[in-house]
Formats: C-alpha cells, structure tokens, sequence
C-alpha cells in the first residue's frame, strides 16, 4: 500500500463479503422455498427473503465499488484521500443504514414498513430492486454524494488518468441514474419505463465503466503492461458498451406497453451488447499473456481472468439467448431471465469485485500477496464458486425452457402453478448446486485466515 | 491494436458514442412519451386505479409475482389475471390465504389482511393493467 489512506478501503471489502455471506444464506432460503413451499413461512415469506437476497447483493456490490475506488483513486492520482475520516463516517452510516433496512424487511410486515417510513408522502417503494423506504433511498444518495465528493476533489488535486476518470464517470452515473428511483407516477408504464433508466442504465450502462476500469487497474498492477495499451483497450471497450447498452435499454421495452419500433431497437442494439464483454475477455487474456513481470498475486490474475470470460458467458451469450423480440416473447418473465441474472451479476459484478478484493486486501494487510497455501485455497474457492454458478445457470435454464414449452407453446397449455411442480426437479439440482456454492464461499472466507509465509510488499 | 489508433482516438469514440446513442435515447423516448397516451389508456386511470397500484406496493407483490413478466417468477403473472379469473376471483383469494399457511409442500401466499376498500382497489389496478396495448404479450391467458 502507496498510500495510507488507501486503508480505509478495508473495512468497506469486510463489510462486502460479510454481506455476500448473507445474500447468499437468504439465496439458499429462497431455492428452497422453490420445492418446499411452505419452509420458514410465515416466518420469512418467500417475497422478503428475495429482498434481502436481491438488496443486500446491491449494496455489497456498492461497499465493493467504493472500497475499490477508495484503494485505487490514492494510487492513480499519487495523491492522499481528500478525507479518510469522511470516507470512515460514510462507512459506518452506509453500514447502519443497510443493516436497518434489512432488519425492517425482516421483523415487520412490508405494509407497516411502508407506514412507518411515511411512503404514502412519496411512494418509492415496492418496485423491484427499489424496495427500500425512502429514508434508505435519500440516505443512499447522501452516502454516495459524500462519496463521490471524496473521490472528485482527490483526482482534482492530484494526478488524472483515464482509469480515475472512467472510474468517477461511472460512479457519477450510479449517482445520477438513481435518482429515477423517486419517480413513480401512478401510471404503471411510465413508472416502468423510468424504473429502467435506473436499473438498466445501471448494470449494462455506467457499471459496466467500473467494471472496466477496476478491471484495467488490476491488470496494470499485475501485468506491468504500458498503461497506455490497456486504457486504450479500456476505452475502446466501454465505447463499445454505451455504443450498444444504452438503447439495449429498447430489450426491456417489448411488452410492457411502449411502441413496437423498440422490438427493433432493442433487438439490433442488445444483440450487440455482447460485443464489449469479448473484448474484455481477450484484453484480459492478452494482457495477462503479454505480462512483463511475474506478481507473486496468482490468484488475483485467476479472479481478473475469470471476470472476463464469465461476464462475457453471463451477460454476453446468455444476454443474447432471450434478447431478440421473437424469443424474448416467449421467454419473458421466465426462469430463463433468472438464468441470465444469476451467472450475468456473478460474471460481471461479483467477480470484479472479489478480483480487486484479491489484488488489494494482501497490500492492505501489508504485503504483496498472499502465502502460497492462502493462494491454493482462494483458488479452490474460485473454481467452486464458478463451476456452481455455472450448474445453476443450466439448472435454470432448463427449467425455463420446460416452463416456457408446457406453458406458452403447447398446444394444451399448463397453468403457471402446474407447469412449475413439473419442472421442480431442476429446482432441486439448483438448490444442491446453490449449497455446493456456499461452500466455495466459505472456502473463500477461511482463505483469509490461512497464514504461512509472505513477502513484505514493495 | 495497433500503434497507429492512439488513445485519444479510442477516447473520442468513447465520448463521441455515447453522447450520441444517450441523445438517440432521449430523442426516442421523448417520441414514446408521445404516443403512449394511446397505448397505456390513461383516461381510465381512476383515483382507484391509482391506489390500487399503492396497494400492490405497499404489500410488495412484486417479490413473488410478475407484472407485465416483470418481477420475480415464484408466483403467476398477474398482468392479465383479470382477464384469466375475473375480479371477483381475485378478491376471494387474496382474502382467503390462512395466514398460517396452506398444509403441504404447496407455494404460500401470505395473508395481507385488505380491507373490503383496498381489495376493491387492487382489482382496479390490475384490470386497467389487462388493457394496456402490450404488444400482444403473453403469448397465451396462463401468463
């Protein structure tokens, strides 16, 4: 570590992977409830246990980002945090705020939640991913302004690259597409087409330029290729991404009540979306095949690796495999989309979070990385994450396409309920292969107590 | 890439790309925003219609149910429940979940507790949902 600010980074990648742990506890529910109906009910009925799994993946995805951008910003701009105290006190508020919200999920009905945090004032909530209280959604908006605040005056005073820069224009993105989480008319349609503007906007748009440039950082620091070949790469692929995504944002426009001319829109432009993740995966291989020093941190290149090839399986083919208007028709609403969302967040979100995680938190604990037994076992943890994200995702594809055949296009159509108690079988596999991936989660919580010899870091 | 394509090229494209497909975004939906009217038939979006859209959510429906195929799978999409079992179908069952659950394995669904009022509402809500121009979506009456 360069600089001692950067420290603060650390608990922010804690409490990321204390929150993973929980989301993936409430997954594991949820599956379960998949086949066995009525497990934990009423105690946790199955639509808050995906609340919390769904909220506490945003959130430990937004602990991820900032803690990232509070290690790399330091660094990029050769300069200290313009506030580590501030950057401390947002921690603990962000911390606070997140663990309250779940506890009100969880203690009280979702109605009286409503009530008590005055939503008939300004209704925000109840819409998918958007269903914290309003008192969440402005505390959110505080966190993240005092965040950026930060993070804008450090690159000011100091050094400006284009991985800074690409960085606070996708935090700033964050920042400004939320706001659309405050409005929500009473007309269904419009309510919907804004939802987008945050949701979509969001993972395939601005967070795709975090993505990219955590993921270039990373690749610098281990590869000691010329900064100027991968921010070129950098921005060719996140040109790539806007040029495509934003009116990808038309796939989520079929049938919702907007025009037809999106079915073309959407189609054409999201068939393309596969394209920057490609060119991640090869600029990930390329670099790390074009390396000009041997960092001792081999499980930081697996995780860089892994981002790139699995957000492009994730988001990229599996994106592709329901995203044309004639298939989306039938697959819409579907277990196909869950397909798609599971192995599209891992691929994408999750992975380059725990890449920058592996690179930092061993400078962090000052050195320069991990013992080799340490290493082994975050590998292993690597691999079985993987490889049941991958099961889950074939589980429940399966299961999509036997849904969307015995209740969409048979000739004598099942009901929705009928057609699910045929499929339950590939809810069990994914259930099984959901718990195989808890246990690479633990394998890569125990990996950080594994000691054994390390370098001191340069 | 080669020597010759700097990065101030790939810079400019970056710029130049997305500002302009973020105009392309705007300009489109400022068309959409256009004709909608016609589609989402917001005449008939009545102070019931509103509150019933607050009622579902208040009671997060969504977490179970879709909407438009919108919103989680565990439960039928309700877009065009109307249509599929009538509204006086919708009200009994959403009075009649037993809060400690239904025996057996079966999915649950909770006990709300909806007032004659709010019941009333909902269903309002979801049969002006049934009339929005979806483009035909779905593909049959099961959702």
């Amino acid at each position: 570590m360069q600089y001692k600010s950067q420290a603060v980074a650390k608990p922010y990648f804690i409490a990321a992977i204390g929150l993973f742990v929980g989301q993936i506890l409430f997954g594991l529910i949820m599956g379960l409830q998949y086949v066995v109906g009525d497990f934990l009910f009423p105690a946790i009925p199955f639509n808050v246990a995906r609340m919390v799994h769904t909220n506490l993946l945003i959130v430990w995805l937004l602990f991820g980002f900032m803690g990232a951008a509070y290690y790399m910003i330091p660094e990029e701009s050769e300069s200290e945090l313009f506030s580590p105290k501030l950057a401390l006190a947002m921690f603990w508020i962000f911390l606070v705020a997140g663990a309250l919200t779940i506890v009100g999920y969880l203690t009280v009905p979702y109605a009286a939640l409503a009530k008590m945090t005055f939503n008939d004032l300004w209704p925000t909530m109840g819409r998918e991913f958007l269903e914290q209280p309003l008192i969440t959604k402005l505390g959110i908006v505080v966190v993240a302004l005092a965040f950026l605040f930060n993070i804008s005056l450090t690159i000011l005073k100091g050094r400006k690259t284009s991985i800074s820069l690409v960085l606070l224009l996708g935090l700033w993105g964050l920042a400004v597409f939320f706001l659309f989480s405050f409005y929500n008319p009473s007309n269904l349609v419009l309510d919907k087409y804004f939802w987008w503007w945050t949701v979509h906007l969001w993972v395939e748009g601005v967070w795709e330029l975090i993505l990219g440039s955590l993921l270039a950082f990373v690749l610098i620091k281990v590869t000691g290729v010329d900064r100027e070949i991968i921010e070129k790469w950098l921005y060719m692929i996140i040109a790539m991404t806007l040029i495509t995504g934003i009116i990808g944002t038309g796939h989520h426009y079929y049938w919702i009540g907007t025009p037809e001319y999106w079915q073309w829109f959407g189609s054409v432009f999201s068939a393309l979306e596969p394209i920057p993740f490609f060119m991640m995966t090869v600029f990930a291989f390329n670099m790390v095949n074009r390396r000009r020093r041997e960092h001792p941190n081999k499980a930081a290149t697996l995780w860089a690796l892994g981002t790139g090839v699995m957000s492009f399986l994730g988001a990229g083919v599996w994106g592709f495999l329901h995203t044309l208007a004639p298939v989306n028709f039938y697959t819409h609403g579907t277990q196909i989309t869950a397909a798609h969302g599971h192995m599209a967040f891992y691929g994408a979100y999750v992975m380059v979070v725990l890449t920058i995680i592996s690179y930092a938190m061993p400078m962090l604990r000052g050195r320069a990385a991990n013992s080799g037994k340490a290493q082994v076992m975050e590998m292993w943890a690597f691999w079985i994450m993987t490889v049941s994200i991958v099961f889950i995702t074939l589980f429940l594809t399966a299961a999509g396409i036997l849904q969307v055949w015995l209740q969409r296009v048979s000739t004598t159509p099942l009901g929705f309920m009928a057609a699910q108690d045929q499929v339950a079988l590939f809810y069990w596999l994914r259930e099984i292969t959901g718990v195989l991936f808890l246990v690479g989660l633990v394998t890569y919580v125990a990996s950080f107590f594994v000691g054994g010899e390390t370098k001191e870091a340069a | 890439m080669s020597q010759a394509f700097t990065k101030s090229m790939a810079r400019n494209i970056f710029f130049g790309g997305a500002t302009f497909f973020f105009l392309l975004l705007v300009a489109l939906s400022f068309d959409t925003m256009q004709v909608l009217p016609k589609r989402d038939h917001r005449e008939n979006i009545t102070d019931a219609v509103a509150r019933g859209k607050n009622v579902w959510e208040k009671n997060d429906c969504i977490g179970c149910h879709t909407l438009l195929g919108e919103g989680a799978y565990y439960a039928p999409e309700l877009g065009n429940v109307y249509k599929r079992r009538g509204g006086e179908f919708v009200k009994a069952w959403i009075k009649s979940r037993p809060a400690e659950g239904t025996p057996g394995n079966r999915r649950q669904m909770p006990q709300f507790n909806l007032t004659d009022q709010e019941l009333d509402d909902m269903v309002a809500f979801l049969k002006w949902t049934g009339e929005i121009n979806t483009n035909n979506w779905p593909p049959n009456i099961e959702g």
